[in-house]
């Protein structure tokens, strides 16, 4: 097993200094749609760190049984069956929830993260680190994820996690909800801030013009 | 047919999926930097959402949804739990053998669209867009419609942002906004532009 110090840089890497939403640009794909409220997200977060986590697992485990000319398929083969592992535990015990995420689940199939983290990382390394390196990957994820959806939840309906912080004009309080938080292009416009943000703290990942 | 055209128009403009549903996005951001470019990704994608739509709903309604195979003798098996399994396998499947009867048939048109062929399969927007297609119950010739349509609002999406990057490549942007986080804003406000759609009914 790798030493301690390995293990951070494995672990909170990708949280800040190679965040795979705003670094790599990879997972965009699912990430915007479900961040109009925290609750989904949340749920969001905890799916696909399990299948990043898991996925990575069981391809290091797998890698030096898989010929290179197929990787693809079995790598797709596994991400999909967790996938459906966890979209079956959402049907049956949020099934809310797993309405509000429609489509989104399935999706995590086709998150470049997953299947960027399987090729780029658990086919060279071994299983423990791969592990982490999966749920450092999908903490990466979370904190965007949860950023975008605590600005838009509480700016455009007053609320967090569905409990109301700010009470609304149309019930008698005094916030004036934003409503363009809560349709779509508010979310590009709230992440491209955010890509901003983490460029002006570390000038380093600027992208040359 | 007006239920038809006016399915076509929801999925081109209203329920675009790349910019009302941030599908495909990867392929959205990373290959938009060239009209031509841009352009011919967005004719693959038209293609391979006409084709894997309609089939995996063949699939769908023929293998996978509750008591569909009762022609089989097996009138209480529900299989669409496996639909995500089957879903990609099919698009991954359906890709493969375009990339190589357009290799045979069409080299011209292989070498235009062959590079980005690979890229479609874990294409979001593909896999998105079958998905609701399960989801919102359509029969075949919807399917077809949704299909199509849906490409085409795609492709229409990534080729303006493309001709909307090659402009701004002259503007002067603050360090920490270039590329990646421009890109974004500019999506947004495209988005924007895109909604004032949605009043839109045939």
């Amino acid at each position: 097993m790798a030493n301690a110090k390995e293990i951070k840089t494995v672990l909170f890497g990708p949280v800040f200094a190679n965040n795979p939403i705003a670094l790599q640009v990879l997972g965009i794909c699912s990430a915007l749609a479900v961040t109009t409220k925290m609750d989904t997200a949340l749920v969001m977060c905890f799916a696909l760190t399990f299948v990043v986590a898991f996925s990575n697992l069981f391809i290091s485990m797998l890698r030096s049984h898989i010929p290179s000319s197929v990787r693809i398929i079995v790598q797709m083969t596994i991400i999909a069956s967790l996938v459906i592992v966890v979209d079956q535990f959402l049907k049956a015990f949020a099934f809310d929830l797993s309405k509000q995420l429609s489509v989104f689940v399935g999706l995590i199939i086709t998150n470049c993260i997953v299947m960027g983290r399987a090729e780029a990382y658990a086919m060279k390394n071994s299983p423990g680190m791969s592990f982490l390196d999966g749920i450092g990957n999908g903490l990466g994820y979370s904190v965007v994820l949860l950023v975008v959806a605590f600005i838009r939840e509480l700016g455009g309906s007053g609320s967090l996690f569905g409990v109301q912080i700010m009470p609304l004009l149309s019930e008698g309080g005094w916030y004036q909800p934003m409503g363009f938080l809560l349709i779509a292009p508010s979310a590009f416009i709230i992440i491209g801030l955010f890509i901003w943000v983490l460029r002006a703290y570390r000038p380093e990942q600027v992208e040359k013009a | 047919m007006e239920h038809y055209l006016s399915l076509f128009v929801r999925a081109v403009f209203i329920e675009n999926l790349a910019l009302a549903f941030f599908l495909g996005m990867c392929t959205f951001l990373a290959v938009s930097q060239k009209i031509k470019t841009a352009f011919g990704l967005g004719v693959a994608v038209i293609v391979v959402l006409g084709i894997s739509v309609p089939v995996n709903n063949l699939v769908f309604h023929l293998l996978l949804a509750p008591g569909a195979l009762s022609w089989a003798g097996f009138p209480e098996a529900d299989l669409s739990f496996l639909g995500f399994l089957t879903y990609i396998g099919v698009i991954a499947a359906l890709v493969q053998i375009l990339e190589m009867t357009l290799d045979k048939f069409f080299p011209a048109l292989y070498n235009a669209l062959g590079i980005f062929l690979p890229l479609i399969t874990v294409n979001c927007a593909i896999f998105g867009a079958v998905a609701f297609m399960v989801e919102r119950d359509y029969n075949f010739t919807e399917s077809v419609v949704f299909g199509v349509g849906s490409g085409v609002g795609w492709a229409l999406a990534i080729t303006l942002l493309a001709g909307i990057r090659e402009k701004l490549k002259y503007a002067d942007i603050p360090a920490g906004l270039r590329g990646l986080g421009s890109t974004f804003l500019v999506v947004g406000l495209m988005g924007l532009g895109f909604m004032s759609f949605s009043g839109v009914s045939l």
